[in-house]
């Protein structure tokens, strides 16, 4: 593995000899694929089966149901809840162990959950969010007997409206196993590592303090297996992280919270935050009420007084001066990529080319429906452009300055799907860093109540000890493991359609995609 | 330094439960009386509350309290027996404009005076009608730093209301221009006059202690003077008489006394206007064009008079155009008139206020990015007050709100509320902008990104025509 104590020898050739006694061994975790089923009672379901007093307890349903929906317990004469999260719905109805019509007293009746509309929003729906939870369940994509309609939210824009012109045959028939989506990182030639990750996304900067130490453990160990990265955001690197430190991406922010010479040198990308896509211009912001002893002693903060980072960095106010912050990085670190996270405003093209020339590996545009801890409500929504078109402004605007193939471009802000990641790589961005999506995997329902009090209900967005001990980290590791599975089979799935050999030939191919709302009657060139 | 703008606010608790958007259903003769029921580990504590306002239960809608739709009691609870809905009551709230998500984030904010935060990202649809089909932009560098906001910087949010002279002219190191008068509002927000079906008594003394508190201005019909109450030469600073074309003008003394005035535009405009300035020539005059079919060539006409110091653009309630069938919008019509008197070299001269749609901040920000220099707002005042907009008084039914009891405390602090952390929002925005001046971003569409131009810029090209809304 690149970087780790595997290479200690090289590696004290190129770090300060303090730093190199402090790395410690790497952990190794296997990408492996095992259930892991949901941490709650209850799981939601899209369909309900009702049972009403004309079952005469015959015990056929339970019988006749293969998936195992209905309950009855040796020794029971009462059924127990029905395990409805296994339930096909309808699509059942073409088969020969339909319950409802197999009930000999028809006591059964099926109906969609009405507790589905107060789940979700727009852009996650209910159905998305079922599918993320099947998918870290069990590591596959889910069989379209459940019916979930996943693939795109109900935003009724951008990606929600693109979808893929697949041939109706694939060009090349090609194995699973012939398909590769690994992308670089570093295409500067500028004598740093070659850094490739297995898949084209990595986990999205979430700080402690806007999330359990769980949190961010499960989403390293999940980014080890799949040797990709994972990114502290602003609140420091925890001593539980450094097992991991080749996928951790060092984030500095205009806080500076927990910002050491010595956490700089431990990883392989170091990541400047401008700015973030639901918060643009803003800075960060962590309320009064999350500043626990914990995070307050991280940060070198105060506890219990709201943390708002500064913006921007004060000590930059042109391309020149972020390139001086790049050479104090570079210079600290020696092995080190930089990454230049920025949002989405109109001359985001300009900053995305300023920023090569200053020396970036990495452009990382984050869009304005991004996530987030806490953000204001009239920032979340009408700052910075959507992602879709910061990608496409971005790609056609590098390509155009030759200089396209010198640079990484990561995309990241509202991308819930492994369908979404394909997208943006058809729209012209190498890879994504995806957030929420990790989140939705360890049981994030989207409540939006992760920004004060004790955090949130789900124990997740959370620096409550109380509901942080509601994630196991094996659980939490194993869940995004799995979705990063599920992903990762989607996304082989569909460039073995286009007969693909590598993810890298789908960039920019935007000839491949249609836009429901457009005539989509232009030529365009591949 | 001057001293900064601040409003003072205080937290005014909701009269009423507030109708949340979820609420639990709770089958309980399934229960099984667990000794560590779920309902106990809410994080929220929501339960006990609830409990509380069964007690206290005077009308129905109380059983719907703020649950905050996390699923946890839901998904943990033994026996299965709990379910969310959405509150039907929520769901009814309002008029398709004013969204029951609108309602409910203003009370919020009239009674914290707090900017709403939440953490996960964006919710909503990628884009919609109106003010959702355009986004501000920001800059990525050059800014007011973000302390700017906190205070260490000063983000100024006044305006000049009033007509400007084209050049100031100068003989023997002396300006020899005469000075046209001018109204210096703190912020860029005027209180409208109330449609009468929505009005109450002691609205009118309480919006006018609002006015003062947040030292801007409320528009009072001249017809309509006495439901002031008792008011005294200082509280005309706050108020802006508007005179109906058949009204007539407010006394002499009145007129003397007062900054600024508005008349209803007919073909006298001219002759109403010099009436006025015969009387007080410091006096600003404002003209009332309501927004039907003429009234955005009527707006660019008037602009044109040396007369007309200001224009008082004026939607319905929802920010539509009225009296035809498809009707503009009224940040379309903003934009539209803004544009033209640009093109014509005389948008600096004449001041536009626009009215109707105003909902929320970020609507506020908007419309002055389109062209106006300030906005007037009643409904979101309204709302502030518990108002569900459920239409009961216009259709002469008792209020669910019983907004015509509340007390002058009651009514002033939250509605102050909610002005000054419109203001606090319109900081935001600017800071993330890089926008010092309110003043500045007037007609700044260069700082703003419209839906139908970046669409077209960017699937245009690769998808071809847009074939639907």
């Amino acid at each position: 593995m690149e970087g780790s104590l595997a290479k200690e020898s090289v590696l004290k050739e190129i770090l300060p000899e303090n730093t190199a006694k402090t790395l410690v061994p790497q952990v190794e975790i296997a990408r492996e694929v095992k259930p892991a089923p949901s941490r709650y009672r209850n799981e939601i379901a899209k369909y309900i089966i009702r049972r009403d007093s004309n079952c005469k307890l015959c015990g056929k349903c339970a019988e006749v149901c293969p998936h195992g929906v209905h309950v009855l317990k040796p020794g029971y004469k009462l059924f127990s809840a029905p395990h409805l999260n296994v339930c096909i719905g309808p699509s059942c109805q073409k088969t020969d162990h339909y319950c409802i019509d197999l009930c000999p007293n028809k006591a059964l009746k099926m109906v969609e959950n009405p507790m589905l509309k107060a789940m979700g929003d727009f852009r996650w729906t209910p159905d998305m969010l079922m599918a993320t939870w099947k998918m870290a369940e069990t590591g596959e994509p889910p069989s379209p007997e459940y019916g979930y309609d996943y693939e795109t939210g109900a935003s009724g824009g951008g990606l929600d409206r693109l979808r893929f012109k697949f041939p109706e045959k694939p060009p090349v028939d090609l194995r699973d196993d012939e398909i590769d989506t690994s992308i670089v990182l570093n295409r500067r030639d500028d004598g740093r590592p070659q850094i490739k990750i297995d898949v084209p996304w990595y986990g999205g900067g979430m700080s402690f303090g806007s999330v359990s130490n769980v949190v961010q453990l499960s989403k390293a160990r999940a980014a080890v297996a799949f040797n990709t990265f994972t990114c502290t955001g602003e609140g420091g690197y925890m001593e539980r992280m450094k097992p991991y430190d080749d996928h951790v991406i060092t984030q500095i922010a205009t806080g500076l919270f927990g910002v050491r010479e010595e956490t700089i040198q431990r990883v392989r990308i170091v990541e400047f935050k401008y700015a973030q896509g639901a918060k643009p211009g803003l800075g960060g912001h962590l309320l009064a009420d999350k500043v626990t002893p914990a995070v307050a002693r991280m940060r070198e903060t105060v506890l219990g007084i709201s943390l708002f980072s500064p913006f921007p960095f004060h000590s930059v106010y042109s391309i020149e001066d972020h390139q001086k912050h790049m050479d104090w990085i570079k210079h600290v670190n020696r092995r080190t990529l930089i990454s230049t996270k920025v949002s989405t405003p109109n001359d985001v093209d300009m900053v995305a080319v300023g920023s090569y020339s200053a020396g970036t590996h990495i452009v990382h545009l984050d869009g304005g429906y991004g996530g987030t801890g806490a953000a204001p409500d009239i920032a979340k929504k009408n700052i910075a452009m959507p992602i879709e078109y910061g990608i496409v402004k971005v790609h056609c605007f590098l390509t155009d300055e030759g200089i396209r193939d010198k640079v990484t471009l990561i995309a990241s802000g509202g991308l819930r799907t492994s369908h979404d990641i394909a997208k943006a790589i058809a729209l012209g961005a190498d890879g994504v860093v995806v957030g929420t999506s990790e989140l939705v995997a360890l049981g994030c329902i989207r409540c939006s109540r992760c920004e004060s009090g004790r955090g949130c209900p789900r124990g997740i967005a959370t620096t409550d000890a109380e509901l942080a001990a509601d994630v196991d980290l094996e659980w939490g590791t194993q869940r995004i493991i799995n979705l990063y599975s599920a992903w990762r089979k989607e996304l082989v799935s569909i460039l073995k359609r286009f007969g693909m050999r590598s993810v890298s030939e789908l960039r920019g191919r935007t000839d491949l995609l249609m836009h429901l709302d457009y005539t989509n009657d232009v030529e365009t060139h591949t | 330094m001057p001293k900064k703008y601040h409003i003072e606010t205080k937290k005014i608790p909701p009269r009423l439960p507030k109708i949340g958007k979820f609420g639990i259903v709770d089958w309980r003769e399934d229960c099984a009386r667990c000794h560590n029921c779920v309902k106990k580990a809410c994080v929220y504590d929501r339960y006990r509350q609830e409990t509380q306002y069964i007690k206290d239960l005077d009308e129905f809608n109380a059983m719907f309290f703020e649950c905050m739709g996390c699923f946890s009691c839901v998904q943990k609870c033994t026996k299965g027996i709990l379910a969310l809905t959405v509150n039907p009551e929520y769901e009814g709230m309002g008029n398709g404009y004013y969204t029951p998500d609108i309602i409910l984030t203003t009370w919020n904010q009239a009674e914290t005076a707090g900017i709403p935060v939440s953490g996960a990202g964006y919710r909503g649809k990628f884009t919609g009608v109106g003010f959702d089909s355009m986004w501000t932009d920001m800059s990525e560098i050059v800014r007011p730093t973000r302390d700017g906001i906190h205070g260490r910087e000063y983000i100024s949010t006044s305006v000049d209301i009033g007509r400007k002279p084209k050049l100031l002219s100068f003989e023997n190191n002396r300006l020899t221009t005469p000075l046209p008068p001018l109204v210096d509002l703190p912020v860029p927000i005027l209180i409208d006059m109330f449609p009468k079906e929505y009005q109450f008594p002691n609205l009118m003394p309480m919006l006018l202690a609002v006015a003062a508190k947040t030292g801007t201005m409320m528009i009072v019909d001249r017809e309509q003077q006495g439901l002031l109450g008792t008011y005294n030469e200082k509280h005309l600073l706050n108020v802006v008489f508007h005179v109906g074309k058949d009204a007539s003008l407010p006394t002499p003394e009145i007129l003397r006394k007062s900054r600024l005035i508005e008349i209803a535009d007919d073909d006298g405009v001219e002759q109403r206007i010099e009436e006025i300035k015969t009387v007080n020539p410091g006096l600003v005059v404002a003209v009332r064009v309501e927004l039907d079919s003429r009234g955005e060539g009527r707006s660019i006409e008037l602009a044109h008079n040396p007369a007309v110091e200001v224009i008082h653009i004026v939607s319905d309630i929802n920010g539509n155009q009225t009296g035809v069938e498809t009707p503009g919008f009224i940040k379309d019509m903003t934009r539209h008139i803004h544009t033209s008197l640009v093109k014509e070299g005389i948008r600096d001269e004449v001041t536009i206020i626009a009215g109707g749609g105003i909902a929320l901040a970020e609507h506020m920000a908007k419309e002055i990015i389109c062209g106006a220099d300030a906005v007037t707002i009643n409904v979101p005042l309204l709302i502030a007050l518990e108002c569900r907009f459920c239409g009961s008084c216009r259709d002469g039914f008792d209020c669910p709100a019983k907004i015509e009891t509340i007390t002058a405390q009651y009514g002033v602090g939250r509605m102050t509320n909610l002005i000054a952390v419109w203001h606090d929002q319109l900081i935001e925005v600017m800071g993330a902008m890089g926008m010092r001046e309110a003043r500045r971003l007037r007609g700044e569409t260069g700082r703003a990104l419209f839906f139908e131009d970046i669409e077209e810029e960017t699937f245009g090209r690769l998808f071809g025509k847009r074939i639907s809304s």
